[in-house]
């Protein structure tokens, strides 16, 4: 009698680890292929056309960058926190804090052009979202609180605050100079100087926030890879008790990764006002859940900097589409089911890289588990 | 499934016993055999096949070829549970006791003689006790675990087996965790097991004492039969000739010489330490020590008595509760490690791939582990990858480690875990080397290797202070040996012409009298 049996791996092959998340992507899409079956949709076309919006042309593709931008910058917030065992779900409130000061900024600055506003937003909006995830990263190693829910819950105050900011209050980041604006509220809008400039190169249009993206990245992977507090990480990651033992500082390392996470968080709610609404949009930032999807992006590139670029633009390209195609024609929810199953999928396959499928005869299992041959 | 407790002349038989796992061919047609009355040892390195046989023989692993008997009968046990109905039991090394439950209770545990819900107390209690009379194990069925020694826990294990009908039982180095004396009286009641017609297979390491209470001796080498001994008719087999035969060469294992003597200058200088453990007590009840350098001193002592913390705060690993830790003359500053490791010390912890090795990295990462704050591996903020790969390479080389720079930890086997640990800690140059159950679990040719190093290290003049539970490798490697019982050292004595019974009483807290 034949069975299957799952087999510790001694080792990860080399080529399984980068296959993963695509043999993941296609088994989520078959997946959802059911669901599209079930409720009466043709799933193939459906996914064309979804390709098509979103990666067929330059047209396409500057909408798919566009989407990808704050995925990009909070799926790179995620993964640097994710790989070294600090579960920040915090990156939600860390974009708003970081868009709440990058607001701030570029209104106080004024019409002092861009050479001024670009650096003032970005360092806010870097800062706040690092001192916003340093209080929970600070609880984190000094009291041991879990920082899963801490950051959660922080995520909802810094909602909160947000919409306090505009709706409940006379706040600097409110527009109070007409009577309608006094009765409608409304943010103060940046003045144009202010605006973050994009890059167009053959009917390309790409957001600087991409760009920083593409750089935080590479410095992320660098950090990771070359330098001693990227080792210290790593150690920490695998074993706080081994990184104690080699006189690491890992309660200062917690820190470290928190406010580093939490600046890229920062980054990402600085890029959707400068590049995108030039306002404090309180109710069109938290729907999007950019810090929520940003974990999704990160799992899929399975935590690594330079994979999350390549994540961030797939499912930028979905959200695209899921927007693109909005009809009566198109399933609504569609998009933010494929992520939820691509997100079990991406999970799921982890087993893979430390276990094996094998069949063996009924013999050979061990009698504990086996059924007699 | 069918079995009898036969009378015949075999009590328990494996032939051509084949076992594969993925890579790996643990059983290569084994032979075994055990008769009724025998104490027999079951010898070999880590790897040569004694675990996957001695699962194979209680039904945890079917193998792949090859059959096994009980008493002339051949069976396929299909489970523990099958294999213990045909009376073979295991007694493993991690004790499965319910600390808060009574020794009655854990007996029973799973498995009674009554039926039915009812359960009798004072019946158990009396059954236990006429169990572990019959062969001279001293213990109380009421009281609970948790207040039990070692020793008396390995005991309840053993009256387990023996409570639910045991006829052929499977000691896993049951005299690792003993002091002398408790050693004496398990081999009494073993014989006393053996005369009444029960079997017993020895697994140890220890070959005097294989050689003291085994009939006959199996050993295995890379799931082979390596040998058959008789020692009742062969007198001229020693220690010497089974290690060979478990080896396949000579093995001579290190002891330390007693023509030099060590330096006079103070290396580290312990003064009324204390230290809790984790759950607040206080395990540790002010330990005042000196080790000088190119000293070697052993703590000895049942494991659980405070040795772990002691280490633990030496590291900066605890906070010490009060007295003073002074390495080279400055006190070191409590609960900081990094302190300790810059003030000279090498310490190579018990749990070696939880806290002295970090399993998930490579081997090169981790030869690397303190040395990347410094400058040999690292260039301002930046690790030069290509220096950690080549000192590993090099260190690999000079301790004779078999493993690749990058090679996961993981991988390696516990001999060369630790190798690699002392690789990294010794090519520090550390002025004190602290050094806990340097040997635990490795097989002969590793531990022969670990104890050269230790020596060695002392030799050039490093101070080192090892911990072990093992009495004989505190006395063969050690100038001058601290017994610790409940937190307090009890007696030091030198080394040299040391009594192990005295040593022994010292163990279990009689403090040095006279």
């Amino acid at each position: 009698m034949r069975r299957i049996r799952f087999e510790r791996r001694l080792e990860t092959p080399r080529l399984l680890a980068p296959a993963l998340p695509f043999v993941s992507v296609a088994i989520a899409l078959v997946i959802a292929a059911i669901l599209l079956l079930v409720t009466g949709h043709d799933p193939l076309t459906t996914y064309q056309r979804m390709a098509e919006v979103a990666f067929a042309d330059t047209q396409a593709l500057s909408s798919t960058v566009a989407s990808a931008t704050p995925l990009l910058l909070t799926g790179l917030a995620a993964a640097l926190a994710f790989r070294v065992r600090v579960w920040n779900i915090g990156g939600e409130g860390q974009l708003y804090i970081g868009a709440v000061c990058a607001a701030g900024a570029g209104i106080a600055v004024g019409g002092s052009g861009l050479a001024v506003a670009l650096p003032a937003m970005v360092v806010a909006g870097i800062l706040g979202g690092a001192a916003w995830a340093a209080i929970p990263g600070v609880l984190r190693a000094y009291l041991n609180t879990n920082e899963i829910l801490t950051t959660l819950m922080f995520n909802y105050i810094a909602g909160l605050l947000m919409y306090y900011l505009i709706f409940d209050s006379h706040s600097f980041w409110r527009d109070v100079s007409s009577p309608e604006a006094k009765l409608f509220p409304q943010a103060k809008e940046l003045d144009p100087s202010a605006f973050w400039p994009g890059f167009t190169g053959g009917g390309l249009i790409v957001p600087l926030g991409f760009l920083f993206g593409v750089i935080v990245a590479v410095l992320l992977f660098v950090l990771m890879r070359q330098t001693r507090l990227g080792f210290e990480l790593r150690v920490v990651s695998d074993s706080p008790e081994v990184g104690r033992y080699a006189g690491m500082r890992t309660r200062r390392l917690v820190v470290i990764v928190m406010l580093i996470s939490g600046g890229v968080a920062g980054l990402a709610g600085a890029s959707q006002i400068g590049d995108f609404s030039h306002l404090l949009e309180p109710v069109g930032l938290q729907p999007a859940a950019y810090g929520y999807t940003g974990i999704v992006v990160a799992a899929l590139a399975r935590f690594n900097p330079l994979g999350v670029v390549l994540s961030a633009l797939f499912l930028g390209g979905l959200t695209n589409a899921g927007f693109a195609l909005q009809g009566a024609d198109f399933p609504q929810g569609l998009v933010g089911t494929l992520q939820a199953i691509i997100l079990f999928c991406v999970l799921a396959s982890e087993l893979f890289a430390r276990y094996r499928l094998s069949w063996r005869t009924g013999q050979a299992t061990p009698a504990v588990t086996g059924q007699p041959a | 499934m069918t079995t009898t407790t036969g009378n015949g002349d075999v009590a328990l038989r494996a032939r051509g016993v084949t076992k594969r796992f993925p890579n790996v061919l643990a059983n290569d047609g084994v032979d075994f055999e055990i008769r009724p009355g025998e104490i027999h040892a079951l010898l070999g390195e880590n790897g040569s096949g004694k675990s996957t046989l001695c699962k194979i023989l209680t039904g945890f692993y079917w193998p792949d070829e090859g059959s096994v008997s009980v008493g002339g009968d051949e069976t396929r046990f299909r489970s523990p549970a099958d294999a213990h109905a045909a009376g073979v039991f295991m007694v493993h090394q991690h004790f499965s006791l319910v600390a808060r439950m009574s020794v009655a209770e854990n007996v029973v545990l799973g498995w009674s003689r009554e039926r039915g819900l009812r359960f009798d107390r004072r019946k158990v209690e009396a059954e236990v006790r006429a169990v572990a009379d019959d062969f001279d194990m001293q213990v109380d069925p009421q009281l609970p675990v948790w207040q039990l020694s070692v020793g008396e826990q390995q005991r309840i294990e053993i009256l387990k087996a023996l409570y639910r009908g045991a006829r052929i039982l499977i000691l896993d180095e049951p005299t690792a965790v003993l002091t002398p004396q408790e050693v004496e009286r398990l081999f009494h009641s073993l014989r006393k097991m053996a005369a009444a017609g029960s079997s017993i297979v020895f697994i140890s390491h220890k070959l005097h004492e294989v050689l003291e209470v085994c009939d006959r001796v199996t050993v295995l080498r890379q799931g082979r039969n390596a040998g058959e001994v008789d020692l009742r008719t062969e007198k001229d087999v020693d220690g010497r000739s089974l290690a060979r035969m478990m080896v396949g060469r000579d093995i001579q294992l290190s002891r330390r010489s007693r023509e030099r003597s060590p330096g006079d200058r103070v290396v580290l200088r312990l003064a009324d330490v204390g230290a809790n453990n984790d759950f607040d007590r206080e395990v540790v009840k002010g330990v005042s020590l000196e080790v000088r350098s190119g000293e070697i001193v052993g703590v000895a002592g049942v494991a659980g008595n405070g040795q772990q913390q002691l280490a633990e705060a030496i590291a900066g690993l605890r906070r010490p509760t009060r007295g003073s830790i002074e390495l080279e003359e400055r006190a070191l500053p409590p609960g900081d490690p990094r302190a300790a490791i810059e003030g000279g010390l090498a310490y190579v912890p018990e749990d070696r791939t939880g806290v002295g090795l970090a399993a998930g990295l490579r081997v090169d990462e981790n030869i690397a582990l303190k040395a990347v704050r410094g400058g040999d591996c690292s260039v301002g903020p930046f690790v030069h990858r290509g220096r950690v790969r080549r000192r590993a390479a090099d260190l690999l080389e000079a301790f004779d480690v078999r493993g690749r720079p990058d090679s996961l930890v993981r991988q390696l086997s516990g001999g060369n875990a630790q190798k690699v640990l002392l690789a990294r800690e010794l090519s520090s140059e550390p002025k004190l080397l602290l050094i806990a159950s340097p040997t635990r679990g490795l097989d002969v040719s590793a531990m022969e290797a670990v104890r050269k190093l230790v020596v060695s290290a002392a030799d050039s003049g490093v101070a080192v202070l090892m911990i072990s539970e093992d009495l004989d490798e505190v006395l063969d490697l050690s100038d001058r040996v601290a017994v610790m019982c409940d937190g307090r050292v009890t007696g030091i004595v030198d080394a040299e012409g040391a009594d192990p019974e005295q040593i022994g009483m010292l163990m279990m807290g009689q403090t040095a009298a006279a």
